[in-house]
Formats: structure tokens, C-alpha cells, sequence
């Protein structure tokens, strides 16, 4: 059961550009167990949200079925959440985006969610360049089921019960790279510092923003010989941090020159990498389907931004649709009236 | 041999090859007989297939205005020798049969009870026309010439409909106009002409028809038109036949009628699916996102929404699903007509559900329902599905021509705004504040603090809060059992005709006929049919469900009900014996589930037999009044 967070904040609450405090964006108490990834990401995203500036109720969430997909309970109580069908988020996303195009829209899915019973949609959602933010809460197993490994469980990882898992993983950030994703992003939950500023530059980017976050089960995955374990992400990261500076936002933090990157989205909200050794750029798909490979095959988890196409056109764009949103129009915008049905009916005699 | 007559009273069929270019010219033929001001029904029977298969297209010429098939075949004209013999066969004794004479009929095709007209078709097109796709292309021209003749046709109108459906293309219109020539020329030389059979400008028994200035057009075209005028600004699909083209027609007239003049830019968004899933799940987005959103789908697909549906049905989302209905699954015959959806529909998915379900029964309603589907599906925030099929979606129908009202306003149902948020003291998303199970529903980004919720199937309290309580659960769908019983008062209610007078009645039983769309055309024929024989018989047609409360009284009011379905199973009368208090045994199944539409002939030999064996096992219900 979940139930009703206290409403009382201290008064002393930072608040952001819209005067709101970060209580502003809370959710309802969690309901995973003690100590699961997921709920660091939720902490990500309600924090990413409160200091985008976001209006919480111009988000809406949506989700498939599983862990994963319960997590929009607990983030933005104060905006609307979709919790569809198991692996078909995606469709709900997209004809939510359609309707409006206004809206800021989050999907959270799982490993399951998306890399089997999803994926059909999933790789859609994709070449259909949807705007919204896709994360995926990817921890290699089936919680709610109780632990049977997932198809992005990785070649080798042992399991609870001791099985050793036969098949290669689905790699969906890689994936993702190869069929045309305009932002792509892999994370960690216990990596606060660089999965927060992934969300906001994903929900500032235009078009499918896609991270996938290493989330870890600890109640079912959490053991020795797991891939997607706590000890092993952390031993196997390869880290890319990068900040997220919002349009007319100063840079804060002072870097090394030579070291950072700067990309600009199309709302002028700017993206700075560092640390990320100097021969990566974000704008080359090619580069970056390479080195996700070259980390995968050297057991290591590289994470950050992996790339991003600042001049992405999203689905509304493509299909040319009007700016004001389709669930605004009215009658006279949508009914053509009388006279024009006699003209129809006199063409059809 | 006595030959078949009759004005404006008659069976064609046309026997082709698939992709050979025969349909326009057999459409030709009877949107020609249309223009005379004749009701006439036209039926393509084809298969799954683009080249080479066997294809046919029945016109229906009726002076009463009789739109469902009645059976049989009066003139055939074949030019397809796969599948002659047979053809012939299906010839009523006295009947006709025009063939391509280019080579000589063999012996065992020539019966003696048929009449028989030899046209060197090819021939003819061979020597006149160079291009070889025209050769191919313009014999089905020359035997609509030569029908032109045998069955009197006015020849102006076939030319006015050769330059409108060629429109700019002269070559294209004096090569078909000569094609045209050619037939009618050689049936005049060549044989007694016009037939026994003919047609007849001012010749019918059902002037009304003419006087309302019909239309001539398909059902899926109508609920195309219905969706646009109702509103709809988001369609979602993935092609299957008999269903796709509702969307084509979508398309055309949304770029037409729904571009926003100052930009250019669309008002309507359509998406390819990548399947069917994914489609009805694009409905149910924008519609819980406020937009009015339909996809449109056949048997196999609305398997796949089920998923969908039940979740559509428990979250109360609304959805628009116009279903085409075909025969059996994918490799069944997905371009033969059925009405065999109904159960799968009705109680379409997982849990306890009950869909709404529209039943249109001609091109009228198919635009008609699906203005009001929308708003059903708004008001109700459930799904409805419009129940069409491939008969009534894809053969053109005449119909009385689509009406509109300017003073339509949308029903967009219980939706709070900003400023009703505002003024609600206490708001919960399943609080049934009006005692007809029916909610307030708010849209995502409307108020900054008030009227945000999580939508999810059935596990959460009256105030959407996530809930695993038996008592919840309950509450909620005996709650959605009362919204499905407001329904009724909204859906549209069935039409009943009282029994033809009858001289001397053969019964004492009171016989009643239940049917639903495209079978109800047949239906009433073989009424009239049998009324002439002395049997009496009331009918009722659905039009929606959940069944309005004068169906159970009229089954109650009957000895005998005939259910007249296409389907095997009686799939409705199965969903009236679930529904309805009666007994069951008073619902007589009249079947067909062939793939081609039921036929009135059928409709009544199986009435006849039924009432032959079955007078004397039932005891009238009133005996004094019968």
C-alpha cells in the first residue's frame, strides 16, 4: 500500500525559478524494497525536474508494467501518470505526444518492459523520434516475478538461484545508437552526479532522448558473479560526467581547457562533457556505436552521453502537424459543416 | 424454354480475373444503372490476392429497392475460364450468359436452359486497339457496351461517367468510349435486343428512394467522413483488409478539410503502426490525453487490441474502434464478409468486461454512429466499437445522403477543467459523485495543483490511489457494471417494424426476426417475402449494446424469434441469451457463413423450413390473439 507523504517542508527550502521547493515534485513513499536502484532514479528525476524549472503539471508520466514501471508513483505527485500495459508504453507515449504537443513527457520502463516484450514498440518509438525522455531502470532481471534473468542480462552473469546465464545481452543503448536515436545516455543510479544532469538535458532535447540506467535488484540480483550488480558497476564504470547548464544559466564549475565539450540544444540550453578523454564527441554515431562495443567487450560499463543530434526534428515536426496542440481544437476547427457534406454527397451521385 | 423477365427487377454477376482491370468497368455498370435513378446494389466478391485469381462482382437491380443480395444469378458474364463451369452452373434456369466468343464455347458449357450471347471480345479489342494493357483493359468496356444494349442502358449517362472518372485524360475517354461503341454496336447487329430483362427509367415499385436524392458510397468512406466531422484528430493503424480503407478515406478528406489555413499545417495527425497493438495503444494516449483519437481494424486485429481494450475498459479511457468485420483469421478469408466478431467484441478482453458496441447497417449509419461514437466513447470514457463489416465497409451502397446538423456541439463528457477544478470542493477519479457511474475525468497539464492522477487498470480506490483491497476492487467494477446499464439510455435504440398485413395467416404462432447490419437488407426482403406466403412476422434490429429494454420485450412478446446472423455459432443470439432474461429456446439461428453476404432467399427457405417442423412443437404464447 502506499501512502500520503507528510505535507509539511522546513520554510528554509531552496526554491527554484518558478518559487516552488523540491517538495513541489515528490511523489507518493515507495513501495520497492529498501535500497533499490529505482528509487535513486526517481530521486534523479524529481530533483532534474525541480531544477529544470519544470511546472510539475505540465509532465506527464507514462509506463509499461513491472518495478520499473511503478516508479511515477513515487516522483511528480502533482502530474499526471499513465501506467499502461506491459511493453506497450511506447504506443501510449506516442499518441499522448500527439495530442499534445505541450507537455513535457517522461516513460519509465524496465529491462523486461522494453528488451522483450517491448521491443517491437520500443524500436519504433525510436525511428519515430518521439519527444520525450525514455528511461529504462535496467537491472538484468524480472523483480516482480522474482528474479528469472532478463534479456539484457549479460553473457556469463550468475544468477540468485546460481544459473549461469547462456545468451549474450541486448545492449539497448547500442541499439538505440544503431537505429537512428536522436539522444542516447547510459547511466548508473548510484551516479546521481551524472545521471540528474542527463534527465535535464533529455527532457530539454527535442525529439527520443533515451538513457538507460544500470538500476540494480537487491533483492534479486544483487550477489556475487552479477553483472548488474552494485559492486560490479561500480568496479566496471567507465564514467563520463558532464553538467547540464539551462538557457542564460552561468557555467559554475570550472574546468580544465582542452577537456570539455560544449553542445548546444535547440532550446539554447548548453551540455558540457569533461573527464571524457579527450577524442570523444557526442555528434558521431559511429564513434559512439564503437565504443559502447569496445567497453562491452572489455567488460566495462561506459556511461554518460553518448550521443546527441542537437537539430533532431521530433514526430510532430515530421508529420507537420499545427502548433496548437490537436486536443485544444474546437469544433470550428475540426467540423466542416453542412455545406461542405452536400458537396460530398452531390460528388457521390 | 420460358426466358427470365423483368423490369428493373434482376441478378448480374460478372466473372473476372483478378487485377485485370474489371472493376471499374463493372463499376461503371452499375453506378450507370444508379444514374437512371434504379435502385441497385453492387457487390465485389474478390479474393485475397492482386493477379490472377478468380473475382466477382455481383449487381443487384431491385424496382422495390431490395439492397441485400437475393440469391441467385439471372445474367452472368463470364471472362474468366477458370472458373466458367461453375459460373454457369450458378445461372437460374431461363437465365443468361455473355462470354467472350473470341474462342468457341466447349459443347459441355452449353445447357439448355440458358440463353446464351457470344461476344468476340477479344477479338474485337485486338483488331481496334494497338496498346496491349488496352486490349486487356477494354474488353470488360465492350461488354458493359454490349449490356448497354441487351439490358437498355442509357448510353448518355455511361459517356458522362466515362468523362468523369477520366477526367483530363482524353485519350483515355475516347479509347473507352470507343471500346463502349464496339460492344453496343455488335449486341444491336448481332442479337434480339433489349432481354426479357431490362432496365427502365421511372420503372420501380419504390419511388421514395429516388425522391431523396440517394447517394451512392461505402460504409468505410462514410465512417471515414463520420470521424471527421465527429472530430477525430488522431488515427492510428495498421492496414488490413477489409478495414484499411476507412483510413485512406480518412486521409483524403483530412487533407482536405483539416489544414489550418494560415500555415498549411495539419490538424490531424495519422500513424502507421507498427501493428495493432501499438495502434489502438496511440488511441488510447491521446485519448487520455483529451484528443478524439479511433484507429480502424478486421477480425485478426482486434485480437490483438483485446489487451488494450480491457485496459481502456477498466482505466476508462476513451476509444473509438471501427471493425470491419472479415471471415476467420489471417489465413482464413480475409477478404469474405462475416459477422462473426460479435462475441469477441462484447466481451473483448481479460477480467470482467462489457464493450459498447455500435451495429450500423448502411452507409448512413456508418457516418452517423461514428459522429455519436465519439461522444459515447467521451461521455461514457470507455471504448466503443462500431461494428461494420466487409459488405457494408467496401461495396457501394445506395443510401440517403449524409445529413449534418451545424448545431452539433461535442460531447466531451465529464471532463474538469482548470476553473471547475477550482470550484470542486472534494474531487477523487472513480467517485461516482452523479449516481450514474459515470466519473469526473481530468486531462494532464490542466491545473498546477488540483486534478493530477495516476491512471491504471483496477488496482486503486474511488480516489485513484494504488490499491490492492478486495473491497476496492469491487466497489469499482460494480461501479463500471452501472455505467455500462447508464450506457443503454445513451446508445442507439433498436427499430422495430410491425408484420406486414397478411390475408390468411398459415400460423397462429407470433413470429418475430432479430438481425443487425448488413444482414437486415436480406432480412426484410425475405420479411416481405414470407408475409406474401401468409407468415406474419415483427422484426427488431439491434443497434447497439448493451441491448436496449424493449429487446427482451419483444423476444417476450413472440413465440418464435428468428436470429439472422453471419456467423456459425449465432454469435448474437448466444450475447442475447447471456443479456436477456428469456428462454433460449425461442431464438431460432438462421445462419450464413460462407463468406459472401446472406442472402434473402435463404433467409426465408429457412424461416419456411423451420415454421414446416416447428408449428407444432410450440404452444402460442397467446392463443386468443394470435
Amino acid at each position: 500500500m502506499s501512502y500520503i507523504k507528510p505535507k509539511f517542508r522546513h520554510p528554509s527550502l531552496p526554491k527554484n525559478a518558478l518559487g516552488v521547493t523540491i517538495a513541489d515534485y515528490d511523489g507518493a513513499i515507495s513501495t520497492l524494497c529498501a535500497g533499490c536502484g529505482h528509487d535513486s532514479i526517481s530521486a534523479a528525476i524529481r530533483s532534474a525536474c525541480f531544477l529544470s524549472s519544470i511546472p510539475p503539471h505540465r509532465i506527464a508520466k507514462l509506463s509499461g508494467i513491472g518495478c520499473s514501471s511503478k516508479m511515477p508513483t513515487y516522483f511528480l505527485g502533482k502530474s499526471h501518470g499513465f501506467n499502461s500495459v506491459h511493453g506497450r508504453m511506447p504506443s501510449v507515449a506516442t499518441g499522448a505526444s500527439l495530442a499534445n504537443r505541450e507537455l513535457t513527457y517522461i516513460g519509465i520502463s524496465g529491462d523486461g518492459d522494453t528488451a522483450s516484450i517491448g521491443m517491437g514498440q520500443f524500436i519504433h518509438l525510436i525511428r519515430r523520434n518521439v519527444n520525450m525522455t525514455y528511461i529504462v531502470a535496467n537491472n538484468g532481471c524480472y523483480g516482480l516475478t522474482k528474479g528469472q534473468d532478463s534479456a539484457t542480462a549479460d553473457l556469463g552473469s550468475i544468477s540468485k538461484n546460481g544459473g549461469t546465464n547462456p545468451f549474450d545481452g541486448i545492449d539497448l543503448a547500442s541499439l538505440a545508437l544503431l537505429q537512428g536515436a536522436s539522444f542516447v545516455a547510459r547511466s548508473f543510479s548510484g551516479d546521481k552526479e551524472q545521471l540528474e544532469p542527463l534527465i535535464r538535458a533529455a527532457m530539454a532535447h527535442n525529439g527520443f532522448a533515451f538513457i538507460d540506467v544500470v538500476s540494480p535488484c537487491v533483492t534479486f540480483n544483487n550477489q556475487a558473479g552479477s553483472t548488474k550488480s552494485y559492486a560490479h558497476t561500480r568496479e566496471h564504470l567507465d564514467a563520463m560526467p558532464l553538467d547540464y547548464v539551462p538557457l542564460r544559466d552561468e557555467i559554475r564549475t570550472q574546468y580544465e581547457p582542452g577537456t570539455i565539450q560544449s553542445v548546444t540544444l535547440h532550446d539554447g540550453s548548453v551540455i558540457h562533457l569533461h573527464k571524457a578523454g579527450a577524442d570523444y564527441r557526442t555528434d558521431d554515431r559511429n564513434a559512439a556505436i564503437a565504443a559502447a562495443r569496445a567497453a562491452h567487450d572489455e567488460g566495462r560499463i561506459l556511461t554518460g552521453l553518448l550521443f546527441l543530434d542537437p537539430n533532431s526534428q521530433d514526430l510532430n515536426q515530421n508529420l507537420k502537424l499545427a502548433s496548437k496542440p490537436l486536443n485544444a481544437l474546437g469544433k470550428d476547427e475540426l467540423c466542416p459543416g453542412s455545406k461542405v457534406l452536400s458537396s460530398i454527397n452531390e460528388g457521390l451521385r | 424454354m420460358k426466358q427470365i423477365s423483368g423490369i428493373n427487377d434482376f441478378v448480374v454477376k460478372f466473372a473476372n480475373v483478378n487485377g485485370s482491370g474489371s472493376a471499374s468497368a463493372n463499376h461503371l455498370f452499375a453506378k450507370a444503372i444508379f444514374r437512371m435513378g434504379i435502385p441497385v446494389s453492387p457487390r465485389n466478391i474478390f479474393p485475397s490476392n492482386i493477379q490472377g485469381l478468380p473475382t466477382w462482382y455481383e449487381v443487384r437491380v431491385s424496382s422495390k429497392g431490395y439492397l441485400g443480395r437475393r440469391g441467385g444469378v439471372d445474367l452472368m458474364v463470364s471472362v474468366n475460364p477458370q472458373s466458367m463451369e461453375k459460373d454457369i452452373a450458378d445461372i437460374e434456369p431461363g437465365g443468361y450468359f455473355v462470354y467472350d466468343s473470341t474462342k468457341p464455347l466447349e459443347s459441355h458449357l452449353r445447357h439448355d436452359d440458358i440463353t446464351y450471347f457470344g461476344i468476340p471480345m477479344t477479338e474485337i479489342c485486338m483488331r481496334e486497339f494497338k496498346n496491349p494493357r488496352l486490349q486487356q483493359l477494354l474488353k470488360n468496356v465492350v461488354y458493359v457496351g454490349a449490356l448497354a444494349a441487351l439490358l437498355k442502358i442509357d448510353f448518355t449517362i455511361l459517356k458522362d461517367l466515362l468523362n468523369d472518372q477520366f477526367k483530363g485524360k482524353e485519350k483515355l475517354i475516347s479509347s473507352n468510349a470507343h471500346a463502349l461503341d464496339l460492344g453496343y454496336q455488335f449486341a444491336l447487329e448481332t442479337f434480339n435486343c433489349p432481354l426479357a430483362i431490362r432496365l427502365q427509367k421511372g420503372g420501380n415499385d419504390a419511388p421514395h428512394i429516388l425522391e431523396s436524392k440517394h447517394i451512392l458510397m461505402n460504409g468505410n468512406t462514410a465512417a471515414a467522413l463520420g470521424a471527421i466531422y465527429g472530430g477525430a484528430t488522431v488515427a492510428a493503424w495498421y492496414p488490413i483488409t477489409p478495414s484499411t480503407s476507412v483510413v485512406d478515406a480518412f486521409a483524403q478528406y483530412a487533407e482536405r478539410l483539416r489544414i489550418d489555413a494560415g500555415t498549411g499545417k495539419k490538424n490531424f495527425a495519422i500513424v502507421q503502426a507498427e501493428d495493432e497493438l501499438a495502434a489502438i495503444g496511440m488511441v488510447v494516449g491521446a485519448s487520455w490525453n483529451g484528443a478524439r483519437a479511433f484507429t480502424a481494424t478486421s477480425g485478426p486485429g482486434l485480437s490483438l487490441m483485446s489487451e488494450f481494450l480491457g485496459l481502456a475498459y477498466f482505466a476508462e479511457v476513451p476509444v473509438v474502434l471501427i471493425d470491419v468485420q472479415r471471415s476467420g483469421p489471417s489465413t482464413g478469408m480475409p477478404t469474405r464478409s462475416q459477422q462473426s466478431d460479435i462475441l469477441a467484441a462484447a466481451y473483448a478482453s481479460h477480467g470482467d468486461t462489457k464493450q459498447v458496441l455500435l451495429f450500423p447497417a448502411t452507409p448512413r449509419e456508418c457516418f452517423d454512429m461514428t459522429v455519436q461514437a465519439f461522444d459515447l466513447a467521451e461521455r461514457l470514457q470507455t471504448p466503443v466499437i462500431i461494428m461494420s463489416d466487409l459488405d457494408l465497409g467496401m461495396n457501394d451502397w445506395m443510401s440517403p445522403p449524409l445529413e449534418w446538423d451545424d448545431d452539433y456541439q461535442m460531447d466531451r463528457g465529464k471532463v474538469l477543467d482548470a476553473e471547475a477544478l477550482d470550484k470542486t470542493e472534494k474531487w477523487g477519479r472513480y467517485l461516482d459523485v452523479d449516481g450514474d457511474g459515470i466519473c469526473y475525468r481530468t486531462l494532464p497539464g490542466a491545473h498546477p495543483d488540483k486534478g493530477a492522477f495516476f491512471t491504471r487498470g483496477s488496482s486503486k480506490n474511488e480516489m485513484a490511489v494504488y490499491s490492492e483491497s478486495g473491497d476496492d476492487y469491487v466497489q469499482n467494477v460494480d461501479r463500471l457494471l452501472r455505467k455500462f446499464e447508464t450506457a443503454k439510455s445513451h446508445v442507439p435504440t433498436p427499430k422495430t417494424h410491425p408484420p406486414i398485413a397478411v390475408k390468411a395467416p398459415k400460423t397462429t404462432l407470433k413470429l418475430g426476426a432479430l438481425f443487425f447490419g448488413t444482414s437486415a437488407s436480406p432480412a426484410y426482403e425475405a420479411v416481405e417475402m414470407l408475409a406474401e406466403e401468409g407468415y406474419p412476422i415483427d422484426t427488431i434490429r439491434i443497434r447497439a449494446f448493451p441491448f436496449h429494454e424493449s429487446l427482451d420485450q419483444f423476444i417476450h412478446d413472440h413465440d418464435l424469434v428468428f436470429v439472422i446472423e453471419q456467423n456459425r455459432d449465432g454469435q448474437m443470439r448466444r450475447l442475447v441469451i447471456n443479456e436477456c432474461e428469456i428462454p433460449p429456446g425461442k431464438l431460432i439461428p438462421v445462419l450464413n457463413y460462407s463468406g459472401t453476404p446472406i442472402t434473402a432467399r435463404k433467409i426465408a427457405r429457412k424461416i419456411r423450413e423451420t415454421l414446416s417442423t416447428k408449428s407444432a412443437d410450440v404452444v402460442p404464447l397467446h392463443p386468443e390473439t394470435a
